[in-house]
């Protein structure tokens, strides 16, 4: 089901950017009115999102330890998997975003049932990385993709990423010479989505908003290879309206051709749709308690902020209550102290 | 055992295979023996909590409020706004499914909603359609729907199936933890005075009594001096404990199932010995004696009322340091939260230990101590003797207690008292040790009588690890840091991997003490005969043998 409107969006806003564009004429409002809509969406939306989460507090100390804590001097802590000062919780973090260290962990139970009749069905665990490789290829693929795409926005192009172009272009195949990250992305992006259309317990918990955004990004990364592999556009117009839109003096050059209003509108969803959806994980990684914060809890004093005192049972109540039978049983008391209140 | 529990045979056939009709469309069932009985209304008036009335789960009225819906609502709201980690794990999981196999009661029992990944879809789902622009507009596309009583009945069913064991999380690429959600998903039940009984009734008696079965101060003098009278048939040493003894150095506090049955008593022997062998100025506290909080598996606020007591009562004995047992949760709540909820204790000491004069620096600021790291203090330095001997009928395997594991790190500790305490100790596979470990599937206040299929189901991955050893090494003995381990276990072993007893690290512990004055030990401390121990002679051979 959502799988289907997932799709029949996406080609919606393919055929609404074309409609628009070819039909109508519209390449103004499609090459710079959303463009800019969907950029002020995209960053005062993440803004706003971060500034929310950064307001909440952390009541309490809740890191996920995965390893051994510090506690006596000869005993080896792990300082990656349980970190204790906050440079270790920074490295623990960075291992996160850099190298998806908890998706590394992967394991899938098999369970083998038994063959004889009253036998116990045998647990055991396979590796299970896929994932983490799928994951891994897509998100540096995207970051290649979007870091060169920064030609298009500098002038002139700053050797970073020039380097970063050559470099994407190892194959030295192909004319024009075909770049790796764009490929790879496509790659990705369909083995993510393939993945949650073959496994049954993954297609059972996805939604459309799971669905929108890989076909969002398919037909994103679909229509740059088709412009730059098949079709070719004007890239020289495509830059001058990049260049235009970067320095606020919008222009809209003749003969870009519908693929790329197409393209770009497919990312100005993308944009806009950024900060209301499930990719702001990319945000939030960076508040998640259980990843962030150091495990030193015992050593260090947390507040938090919102601490209000609670009305416990006191001893003075419970000696009061008990207070024969503690006699009795030659168990110290405690009368002369003052009463105790509910302390904070 | 519950009447009604099937065999393991029956249980075995375990198919994870996702049913035909959507999640949504699939309505909780209440099936015997997957759910605990309702906490009665007296239970939750001793804490005066909301909605103190008598209601049975299989009513299909549970007398709600009026207003339930509201108050649900507000209490969602109140805790987006307190708790970060709510609000984010609300907002970023992208299911991608790393969780979803990993949850022991997803692998018992196959239930697409034992997924950790839908488990938090059940509160998320309606975050969405009351918290965000999308749900309110495009609704059930988007994975978001209204509040119902049939959505409650569901939230009661499955965050009374979770038992906070964080393994979903360790394995989530933003370590998004189910155990917060189930936690705060618990607090949004408990203000329709929707709990468990098992853990309301425990709740209610220990902040009257001060122990999670109410064992009042004289009965709980009596079980000490019960264990200690054993000590000295067992080792011809006579030990006089100290209760409620101020300007003692130490407060000792562990959970109450270490004091009340077995297998955790022999432990708590374990305990008794050590400190009695090392001259320890400790005490013991009535009102205190609770290290377990089942306040955690009902509210923050619950947990904070409980867990007040312990700096309380070390305050007013005016101890320096306190010094906890083998328990999981209890370390969980003492390790995360104690210092926040109740600190800072400020009239008590950075602890060290008076036998090595080890600064524990890492508990500067808590003040607390875990038993497994003071006594492997002890041991590193060589300030007690241990005849590993005396274990030697024992084939060990050790198993990390979630809590300890994943909540705050305890991994080596145990396993180097216990391979100084046995000559036989083997590793469970790797996949389910450590940080990787499987829960007991009691966890969390799950472990009464009249969930136990549950229970089996849930403890199923850990057993089988048992199991494999067990054939495989021939162990016969599975080790634990926690009292609810060693109260749900014994059932498990029995169920799954017959022939497999309980023990806690300090019994092995005991068991090997050699201690000032003792008779020449011939039973370990369940007071069964140690095989080669009968003789002097038999003994000493056994040892150099070793």
């Amino acid at each position: 089901m959502g799988i289907l409107t997932a799709l029949l969006l996406v080609m919606g806003l393919v055929l609404v950017a074309w409609i628009g564009v070819q039909g109508f004429g519209l390449s103004y409002l499609f090459g710079v009115l959303i463009p800019y809509t969907a950029m002020i969406i995209f960053f005062l939306g993440v803004l706003a999102r971060l500034l929310k989460w950064a307001r909440i507090p952390n009541p309490f100390v809740i890191p996920t330890t995965g390893g051994q804590q510090k506690s006596l001097s000869w005993i080896k802590p792990s300082g990656l998997d349980n970190p204790f000062t906050r440079g270790q919780a920074l490295g623990r973090l960075f291992s996160e975003i850099f190298l998806f260290r908890s998706l590394f962990r992967n394991l899938s139970p098999r369970v083998a049932l038994a063959c004889k009749n009253g036998e116990q069905p045998t647990l055991t665990f396979a590796s299970a990385k896929w994932l983490w490789l799928f994951a891994i290829l897509f998100h540096y693929a995207m970051f290649v993709t979007v870091f060169r795409h920064l030609r298009f926005f500098t002038n002139p192009v700053p050797w970073p990423v020039k380097t970063a172009e050559a470099l994407d272009g190892w194959l030295e195949v192909g004319i024009p010479e075909i770049l790796v990250s764009g490929l790879v992305l496509l790659l990705a992006v369909t083995l993510l989505l393939s993945r949650r259309l073959l496994m049954p317990r993954l297609r059972y918990i996805s939604l459309l908003n799971d669905y929108f955004p890989l076909f969002l990004l398919m037909g994103i990364a679909g229509t740059g290879a088709l412009m730059r592999y098949i079709v070719g556009i004007n890239a020289v117009g495509a830059k001058q309206l990049a260049m235009g839109l970067i320095s606020f003096k919008p222009v809209i050059p003749e003969g870009i051709g519908p693929l790329f209003f197409i393209h770009l509108f497919l990312v100005c969803t993308l944009l806009a749709y950024f900060p209301f959806s499930k990719l702001m994980h990319a945000g939030g990684i960076f508040f998640s308690p259980t990843r962030t914060m150091p495990n030193n809890s015992r050593a260090v004093l947390h507040e938090n902020p919102w601490n209000y005192p609670v009305k416990f049972h006191t001893y003075q109540a419970y000696e009061t209550e008990f207070h024969d039978k503690m006699v009795e049983a030659g168990i110290p008391l405690d009368e002369a102290t003052p009463p105790l209140n509910g302390k904070d | 055992m519950s009447d009604n529990l099937p065999r393991a045979e029956e249980l075995a056939p375990i198919h994870l295979d996702m049913p035909a009709s959507g999640w949504m469309d699939t309505p909780a069932t209440l099936e015997k023996g997957m759910y605990c009985h309702g906490v009665q209304g007296k239970n939750i008036k001793a804490l005066g909590m909301p909605n103190p009335r008598d209601w049975l789960v299989e009513d299909d009225d549970w007398q709600l409020p009026d207003d339930w819906h509201h108050i649900v609502m507000e209490g969602l709201r109140e805790r987006l706004h307190r708790f970060r980690s709510l609000q984010i794990f609300m907002d970023i999981c992208v299911r991608c499914g790393a969780c979803a196999d990993k949850c022991h009661f997803f692998i018992g029992s196959g239930d697409p909603k034992n997924m950790p990944v839908l488990r938090a879809e059940l509160l998320r789902s309606v975050y969405r359609h009351d918290f965000t622009m999308a749900g309110r507009i495009m609704g059930r596309m988007v994975g978001a729907r209204k509040l119902t009583k049939a959505v409650i009945r569901e939230w009661w069913v499955y965050f009374f199936q979770c038992s906070e064991c964080r393994r979903c999380s360790l394995f989530c690429p933003y370590g998004i933890d189910t155990a917060e959600i189930t936690i705060l998903g618990r607090e949004l039940l408990n203000l329709l005075g929707l709990n468990i009984d098992w853990i309301g009734a425990a709740v209610a008696k220990c902040h009257q009594v001060g122990n999670h079965i109410g064992m009042e101060p004289q009965t709980f003098k009596e079980s000490i001096e019960f264990l200690c009278d054993d000590i000295e048939e067992n080792t011809g040493v006579k030990i006089e404990p100290s209760i409620n003894r101020k300007g003692a150095e130490i407060l000792f506090v562990t959970s109450s199932g270490d004091f009340y049955a077995e297998p955790g008593i022999f432990t708590c022997m374990g305990y008794l010995m050590l400190f009695h062998q090392l001259g320890l100025d400790y005490t013991w506290s009535t009102y205190a004696a609770e290290g377990g909080n089942f306040g955690f598996f009902t509210s923050h606020e619950v947990a904070k009322l409980l867990n007040a007591k312990m700096y309380a009562e070390a305050e007013r004995l005016g101890v320096k340091f306190i010094l906890g047992g083998e328990c999981g949760h209890m370390w969980r709540v003492i390790h995360q939260y104690m210092g926040t909820m109740n600190g800072p204790a400020g009239f008590l000491e950075t602890p060290v230990s008076p036998v090595t004069g080890t600064r524990f620096d890492h508990a500067g600021s808590t003040k607390a101590v875990h038993i497994c790291e003071f006594t492997s203090d002890l041991v590193h330095q060589n300030k007690i003797k241990l005849d590993p001997s005396r274990n030697d009928h024992l084939n060990v395997t050790f198993h990390d207690s979630c809590n300890v594991a994943r909540g705050m790190g305890l991994l080596d500790e145990p396993r180097y008292l216990i391979k100084k305490a046995c000559n036989h100790f083997y590793e469970m596979p790797e996949e389910t040790i450590r940080e990787r470990t499987f829960c007991c599937g009691s966890g969390a206040g799950l472990h009464a009588g009249e969930d136990m299929e549950l229970r089996m189901r849930g403890g199923f991955p850990r057993a089988n690890a048992v199991r494999t050893v067990r054939d495989r090494y021939d162990v016969n003995t599975l080790a634990c840091i926690c009292a609810i381990d060693r109260v749900a276990f014994p059932a498990l072993m029995d169920y799954w991997a017959p022939e497999v007893g309980v023990v806690g690290i300090h019994e092995l512990l005991g068991n090997a003490l050699v201690m000032d004055g003792e008779t020449e030990r011939t039973l370990d401390l369940r007071g069964e005969e140690l095989p080669g121990k009968s003789s002097p002679a038999d003994a000493t051979e056994e040892t150099e043998g070793a």
